[in-house]
């Protein structure tokens, strides 16, 4: 070596321009290397982030046994136990209360009741409910770990922390709050409001603050983001708040009374009554207008945003020549409404006082939706005056807001009750009286992004949330947001169990997200992982089964599918085929 | 139904697998492949439509085999057709000044000057010169208004006859003729073409009721293809009914499919479609090259090629969209770009429907969702103008040769009397009721809403003096 070098430098001092030209080069490596060496760093940082998940968590620490005992990505913190039984002692008697209320209703109506579900049934409902997918085979396997009596409960606190909770809540109440137009409220709106929802319900906002917030917004959209609550009007109202479709927004939302059709005339089929029971009367133009005049208060100013100022509003009511001034008022309980203040801050004073038991129910209504996937009564934002609400609908509101309007809690009362545990199957005939009256939990067609969220999340073994991968992130935002708008999204009508349509099962049978979560992919796919890593092939098939409808198979469905796979030339394609008929299956489709 | 023994007999398969190749000239739906016996009652006959398709033996059969066969099907002839409508659906709202209501010597009569066309006394913009020599097929209503001058209120508010109600979502014209027609085909009766956000939409009839999306006739329908050979495809959609969908009806609702899920029901249908000969339709490259030249190069073309197509064998209402209209600068140069396309495409499908005889059960609208202003503002643009714009309308009873409404050559734009200057005003509602008249609709029947109020079809009223009665 040392003659080597001594030959190199004899070489040089004999070719000096050898020298230069070695010295040039060491010169261009090392600037090169000073120059682009950081951008190769941040290659290598941006590429291990992004892959971070996928080595991490997602593949190589996971226990590929993949059965109860072993398969343990996440342990269980043990020390939580205590907390979920003081809860549970907390909500206890409000429980009973439904429970007792419900019975009562059924005993009436003559109806027999379905025994309760399984955990796994339970469960999948809440995961449904408040992160818009199934359980992953990793949530599964991690609560076996606990005493089956107490999986419901902690797999329920596991997801009201959970960052996926937060951001689905965020943007189903986006759609109760602004709707899904697009208009003037461009995406990066929505967002911003969406985001700041999320903000909400993951610091456990009292619903009262929020909603008084969001009626006495001020400032610009882009620093106070609730102010896109009044923004969401303004292309039909020249760049300012509308008056008239806030009034018909907040009457759905915060009052769960339809009156939009009182803007143009008086009620004269006896749909819509107001006032104070039992002196109920017909609804009037004047009842929409005066509450559509609270918002002419919202002015827009320039760079201010909006801001509070007079009320400044008029109509010409039907049958008159002219337009008359009209001043603020509610349609009922007006001895509730705040003498004094600004006019806004007095409507959400009224919206949100205690005694305004009508707006409770409307929060629970629309919480009762999102839980069941169908309102508790025929729709979820009409609970008129004058008819009977559901008895378990008023022992909710009055624990609601005895409770400090607490979502949490209700969510928590909600999925404890005997109604969100009952079995959607029974011995008895079901008919869809029973499901009405929530004797059996209601079969309800999923939303089309629970749908995505379901397909993408049974093709993962681990939970797919925000501690996942970017590139695991990444292919589920993109994944999702590609297969609703070829699915089709159904904006605001939430709650209308559509039929299945041509297209969506053309998409479900062929379509590429589904081709590629169904092949054997074996950084990805479950369908791979579970074929590489199962003890055999009744094994594989549960897995699948666990992973795609969050249920064992029966001893018919396990026996039919390893006979299938046993007896095929190719075991992957088997294994992709049997996935694929469990991602098809009206069971992956719908709530139950 | 079948025993798993017989599922998983590898005989029975390659039989089944016979029987479907063999079929393959024979469309043999889902429910007609004796393995799905059970699913439905639908019994194999051996129609005039079938025999025609088996004559044809695996080769495509011809567009009038096709149409007779159809025809036939149906028990209509073709002067009892079911009526159709095709819409051009032009995007972002298209200038009544530089497309059919020119004003050259106007003050905002701006860059284009006016032609004379296949009618006398009408003029339309220079930049339509091949569809000025089509209008005697057509009627112009040159007086449209509305009171939505924003992009996506327009859109709702013209496809479906009414403003934005934030208690209700109207069904699109097309979703209403569907729903008000209830004829069979194995493809999708409601389609929207190049689809550029807003396609029709089914509204509170039901997401059934929505438009099936595909875009560039030139590539082939999105997800109609089967990604496994397909004895595969079959065994997988036998084990999905014989084992996990059988599975999930146990000790539930009584007719759990047939009121609820409608699982079966439909995935027969996209069976149906994915096999059916129907679909050649959408393939407009069948067509020769000097037809595909005529509608033009574009995606918008074939788009509308494939309409033409599409409603020969059932599609009731076929949607064509084509953007590049909004033109707040530059007006001139983008309408000229956007006319291009629009021209060649709709000169060509009024004279295809014309030859072929179908123009008389065939609606054609071709509009937007607003005009633009007739003042040209300092970026050389003009803006949204809902005050007076112009909308095609031909066949199906739509007189021909006539012009309805008009708006001024130069306009006073009192922006508290914006339509002062239009002569016979047509507001959206009478655009609507008179659409659905030609296609044989009770515009005035009133539709059941899910929230239980009841709807009108439209609340216009038809314009009498441009349909021939």
């Amino acid at each position: 070596m040392v003659r080597c070098r001594r030959r190199l430098h004899s070489r040089m001092r004999l070719y000096p321009s050898l020298e230069i030209l070695f010295m040039s080069k060491l010169r261009k490596v090392a600037t090169a290397s000073f120059r682009w060496g950081w951008f190769v760093l941040l290659v290598l940082l941006a590429f291990g982030y992004m892959v971070a998940g996928l080595s991490g968590n997602q593949l190589l620490r996971i226990d590929f046994r993949l059965d109860s005992q072993t398969v343990v990505a996440r342990q269980v913190d043990s020390s939580a136990m205590p907390a979920v039984k003081n809860i549970e002692q907390t909500i206890l008697p409000t429980v009973e209360k439904i429970n007792a209320d419900r019975n009562q209703r059924l005993n009436r109506l003559g109806l027999e009741c379905s025994q309760p579900s399984d955990w796994l049934t339970v469960c999948r409902r809440l995961s449904l409910a408040l992160v818009g997918n199934g359980l992953s085979l990793e949530e599964i396997r991690t609560l076996e770990q606990i005493d089956e009596s107490k999986r419901e409960r902690m797999h329920l606190e596991n997801l009201l922390q959970d960052q996926r909770f937060h951001h689905y809540w965020a943007e189903r109440w986006s759609r109760f709050l602004v709707g899904t137009d697009g208009g003037q409220f461009i995406v990066y709106r929505r967002r911003r409001f969406r985001i700041w929802l999320a903000e909400v319900f993951a610091a456990n906002q009292r619903y009262d603050q929020t909603v008084r917030e969001l009626l006495t917004a001020e400032g610009l959209w882009t620093d106070k983001p609730q102010v896109n609550f009044l923004t969401a009007t303004f292309d039909s109202n020249d760049g300012s708040a509308d008056p008239i479709r806030l009034a018909a927004r907040t009457s759905r939302v915060f009052l769960g009374l339809r009156i939009d059709c009182l803007q143009c005339h008086n009620d004269f089929l006896g749909n819509v009554n107001l006032g104070d029971a039992p002196d109920l009367r017909e609804g009037m133009q004047q009842d929409f207008h005066q509450l559509a005049a609270f918002f002419s208060s919202a002015k827009t100013n320039g760079l201010q945003g909006v801001r509070d100022g007079e009320v400044d509003y008029s109509y010409k009511y039907l049958n008159d020549e002219k337009e008359t001034d009209v001043e603020v008022g509610v349609p009922f309980l007006p001895g509730l409404l705040p003498v004094e203040g600004k006019p806004r801050a007095r409507l959400a004073a009224w919206v949100t006082h205690p005694e305004n038991l009508q707006a409770a129910r409307a929060a629970v209504s629309h919480v009762w939706a999102l839980m069941f996937g169908r309102a508790i009564g025929e729709t979820v934002d009409n609970l008129p005056l004058d008819e009977p609400t559901h008895p378990m609908m008023d022992s909710l509101a009055r624990d609601f807001v005895a409770h400090g309007f607490d979502l949490r809690r209700l969510i928590r009362v909600i999925a404890a009750s005997e109604a969100f545990r009952a079995d959607s199957r029974a011995e008895f005939e079901i008919t869809p009286e029973h499901e009405q009256s929530f004797a059996v939990f209601p079969l309800v067609r999923l939303r089309p992004e629970q749908v995505a969220g379901a397909i993408i999340q049974a093709a993962r073994i681990k939970t797919t949330d925000r501690e996942s991968s970017f590139v695991l992130q990444l292919l589920t935002m993109t994944g999702t947001n590609d297969f609703v708008t070829q699915y089709g999204d159904i904006g605001e009508d939430e709650f209308n169990s559509d039929s299945i349509t041509i297209t969506q099962r053309l998409l479900m049978m062929n379509g590429k997200l589904l081709r590629e979560l169904v092949e054997s992919n074996p950084i990805l796919n479950a369908s791979k992982h579970v074929g590489m890593f199962a003890h055999d092939t009744p094994q594989t098939v549960e897995l699948l089964y666990l992973s795609a409808l969050n249920r064992f198979p029966t001893s018919s469905e396990k026996k039919h599918f390893v006979s299938r796979i046993d007896c095929s030339e190719n075991t992957d394609e088997a294994i992709e085929d049997l996935f694929w008929v469990l991602l098809n299956s009206s069971e992956l489709a719908w709530n139950h | 139904m079948l025993s798993k023994a017989q599922i998983f007999s590898k005989a029975q398969i390659s039989r089944k697998t016979q029987i479907f190749r063999k079929a393959q000239a024979i469309p043999m739906s889902f429910t007609e492949n004796p393995r799905y016996d059970h699913l439905c009652d639908h019994q194999v006959h051996f129609s005039r439509r079938t025999l025609l398709g088996a004559g044809g033996a695996g080769v495509m059969m011809s567009a009038i085999a096709r149409r007779l066969a159809w025809a036939d099907e149906q028990g209509v002839t073709d002067s009892a057709r079911p009526k159709s409508v095709i819409l051009l659906w032009l995007q972002g709202g298209p200038s009544q000044l530089e497309t059919f209501d020119p004003h050259p010597g106007g003050i905002y009569g701006g860059d284009a000057s006016a032609i004379k066309t296949s009618v006398k006394g009408m003029q339309i913009s220079e930049l339509l010169p091949q569809t000025a020599e089509q209008m005697h097929l057509a009627s112009l209503i040159r007086s449209v208004t509305s009171k939505e001058g924003d992009h996506e209120r327009a859109v709702y508010n013209i496809k479906t006859g009414y403003r934005p109600d934030p208690t209700l979502k109207h069904p699109s014209v097309g979703a209403v003729l569907c729903h008000a027609d209830q004829g069979g085909a194995d493809i999708p009766r409601h389609i929207s073409i190049v689809p550029n956000g807003f396609p029709g939409r089914g509204g509170y009839l039901g997401a059934g009721y929505d438009a099936f999306k595909i875009y560039d006739p030139a590539q082939p329908v999105p997800d109609i293809r089967r990604s496994v050979p397909e004895s595969r495809f079959e065994q997988r959609v036998a084990d999905l009914y014989d084992v996990v969908e059988s599975e999930f009806q146990r000790g539930r609702l009584r007719q759990l499919e047939t009121t609820r899920t409608l699982h079966r029901t439909v995935t027969e249908g996209a069976l149906r479609m994915m096999s059916s000969q129907q679909l050649d339709a959408f393939e407009v490259s069948s067509e020769p090259k000097e037809v595909l030249e005529a509608f033009g190069d574009s995606a918008f073309g074939r788009g509308v090629l494939a309409a033409s197509r599409l409603i020969e064998v059932g599609a009731r209402c076929v949607e064509v969209s084509l953007g590049g209209w909004d033109s707040h600068i530059t007006n001139h140069s983008l309408q000229a770009a956007a006319c291009e396309n629009l021209d060649p495409a709709l000169a060509a499908l009024l004279k295809r429907l014309e030859e072929r005889d179908l123009l008389d059960s065939t609606l054609v609208v071709c509009g937007g969702e607003f005009g633009r202003t007739p003042a040209i503002n300092p970026a050389e643009g003009r803006d949204h103008w809902p005050h007076g714009f112009s909308v095609l309308l031909a066949g199906c009873g739509i007189r021909r040769a006539a012009v309805y409404g008009e708006t001024a050559e130069n306009p006073k734009l009192d922006s508290d009397k914006p339509i002062a200057d239009v002569v016979d005003p047509v507001t959206v509602g009478d655009l609507h009721a008179t659409i659905l008249t030609a296609l044989g609709v009770d515009y005035e029947e009133e539709l059941e809403t899910p929230i239980g109020r009841p709807m009108k079809r439209s609340e216009g009223k038809p314009i009498e003096a441009i349909l021939d009665v």
